[in-house]
């Protein structure tokens, strides 16, 4: 019976191609602001039910990459594809599947929280009964279903924020964009954002984000692509970036009184750089057993006590500020 | 997935325009001061035009209800856009689903209901106060709703300055407006003008407003319904043409 299989015109099955699971495709894409180039034909792919971050310093061209992925603006040369639509070709197609959180934005000062969220949804034509409910669903799962009726200009930052990114899933998107999210909010809403976005990758959403927040990135990515100066200098998962560069490693020391002169430190062989972070001292080394080796003479010779010695291994902000430095240096 | 049908999303993009329409009234239009305005600037112009002179109906009440019409309907068109980058809404609603074309066509309508609703406030006046007639209604009707459309198009087209201060967007408006009623025949019929005038006359959508009324409510125009009506349809086109040409071209500037 199994001999002849429907086509998938006729209902049977496809084959799921790597296509199929790709939500963002971004070849050669570039832009030019005048004779400045921004971005300098960045490829990148984003599988399906990934949480994706977007890491780079300012001016960097994160913004703008987003920009061109929420059809806002037009690339000078390459594509973007969302879920197969081409976004400079059906902007509003793309448009309809997403929901996107800008960096710099607001909701309708003069109307209520409810007010606000039902708006998006006619903007997203969600119908009448479907509105109301998911409005009042949102609503409650941020946490904002007491003060729906308040005019949103008493709100707080982070209740606004909560409030627009629970007007960008009112359509239920397929694709959610985020251009610093959790930028300047407090930590109650920090926390409900970053769990909110995890519950949504559950959910098989795929997520976008941009975050100048390293550790919210190592925390809540499934891949990262960092960017500078319209290139894209490293993709991976935060631990295999890690993992790269083994060579940054560090040690944290603190000692019973901090010493006053730190410039012994330089002397010490295989310091890559230091740091003093409040009462402790960070000392990067590809070595850690000779670096412990010479704190412990340097203890004994001036009476010092340890208070806390580790090793760390290297964080996603080391890695970030590594290769945004090491660009910088060839540029 | 395949790309949508262009047909299909464009008819879901106007529906947006609706959508801005109903926003733009709830946010900027249906609001004390706006409305207030709306009524007492016509009123202070009939003020100061007709007290103290022997003016007649023929002249002011077409010349109330198109200066209402020019104002009402332009006034609120500049200071949208503006007022949205200020509050840094409008970057989100452009990622939105909804065309450029449909955004500044939901702003317009909003100005094209407001103009016509508060514009026949002077025309009721008239019918009551001054005993004034309807001649031709069809004319009438016709002409209110292409006016009213004409210069919504010409305040959103003023929205779209690159600037985000509402203030800056105001100067810019009323150096472009105050000029287009002074030149047109809104309180000298055109017949009166000297040869220089009329030339000017023609540059101004206002003219061609105030000659269709006279013609819909006294029988009296100077240019022939059909070219008063084909002006006025070429300066909604141009008016909303150039709104969408310099929303386009601010866009970077705008975000």
């Amino acid at each position: 019976m199994d001999k002849y299989k429907l086509a998938p015109e006729f209902g049977g099955e496809r084959k799921t191609t790597q296509e199929d699971k790709i939500a963002i495709k971004v070849s050669g894409l570039t832009k030019y602001y005048g004779d400045f180039l921004a971005l300098d034909r960045i490829n990148f792919k984003v599988e399906k039910g990934q949480i994706f971050g977007f890491l780079g310093p300012n001016g960097a061209g994160k913004t703008t990459t987003i920009r061109i992925l929420t059809g806002i603006l037009i690339p000078d040369k390459g594509k973007a594809e969302i879920m197969g639509i081409d976004v400079t070709k059906d902007p509003i197609g793309a448009k309809k599947i997403m929901g996107v959180v800008p960096e710099v934005c607001n909701v309708y000062t003069d109307l209520s929280a409810w007010e606000n969220i039902i708006l998006a949804g006619k903007l997203y034509r969600v119908r009448k009964g479907e509105r109301q409910k998911r409005a009042k669903q949102l609503l409650q799962k941020f946490d904002l279903i007491k003060i729906k009726d308040e005019k949103t200009k008493k709100l707080s930052k982070g209740m606004r924020q909560r409030l627009i990114l629970a007007m960008s899933l009112i359509h239920d998107p397929e694709i959610l964009f985020l251009d610093e999210p959790t930028s300047g909010l407090d930590v109650k809403s920090t926390h409900m954002i970053r769990k909110i976005l995890q519950e949504l990758k559950l959910k098989g959403k795929t997520i976008f984000l941009t975050t100048h927040n390293i550790e919210e990135a190592n925390l809540i990515c499934d891949k990262v692509a960092i960017i500078n100066r319209g290139k894209i200098v490293a993709f991976d998962t935060p631990e295999r970036l890690k993992s790269a560069f083994k060579r940054t490693q560090s040690i944290e020391v603190s000692f019973d009184r901090m010493p006053s002169d730190i410039k012994w430190v330089e002397d010490i062989p295989h310091i890559d750089r230091y740091q003093i972070l409040g009462d402790k001292l960070r000392l990067y080394t590809p070595d850690p057993d000779i670096v412990i080796r010479e704190l412990t003479k340097y203890t004994e010779k001036n009476k010092l006590r340890f208070v806390s010695l580790s090793t760390l291994g290297p964080s996603l902000e080391d890695v970030f500020v590594k290769l945004t430095e090491e660009k910088e240096t060839k540029l | 997935m395949k790309n949508s049908h262009p047909f299909s999303n464009f008819f879901y993009s106007l529906s947006g325009s609706l959508v801005i329409m109903e926003k733009d009234a709830r946010i900027y239009y249906i609001k004390p001061p706006v409305i207030i305005f709306g009524i007492l600037f016509p009123l202070f112009f009939f003020l100061a035009f007709a007290l103290g002179r022997k003016v007649s109906s023929f002249i002011l009440i077409p010349g109330m209800v198109s200066m209402s019409l020019f104002f009402t309907s332009s006034s609120v068109g500049p200071l949208i856009t503006p007022w949205e980058r200020t509050a840094r809404t409008y970057e989100r609603l452009l990622t939105t689903p909804i065309s450029l074309f449909s955004l500044i066509l939901g702003d317009a309508m909003a100005g094209f209901i407001f103009g016509i609703l508060i514009s026949l406030i002077p025309l009721f006046l008239g019918f009551t106060f001054f005993n004034v007639k309807v001649v031709h209604p069809f004319c009438l009707i016709g002409n209110m709703l292409l006016s009213s459309l004409c210069f919504s198009s010409l305040g959103v087209a003023l929205s779209s300055s690159a600037t985000e201060a509402p203030s800056q967007a105001m100067m810019l408006s009323s150096l472009v407006r105050f000029p287009l009623i002074f030149i047109s025949g809104i309180f000298i019929p055109l017949n009166n003008l000297p040869n220089w005038g009329k030339i000017i006359a023609t540059i101004s959508p206002l003219t061609y407003t105030t000659d269709l009324l006279r013609f819909s409510l006294y029988d009296d125009g100077f240019y022939p319904i059909f070219l008063d009506l084909l002006m006025l349809v070429i300066f909604s086109i141009l008016f909303f043409g150039l709104a969408l040409k310099l929303h386009k071209k601010n866009l970077i500037k705008a975000i």
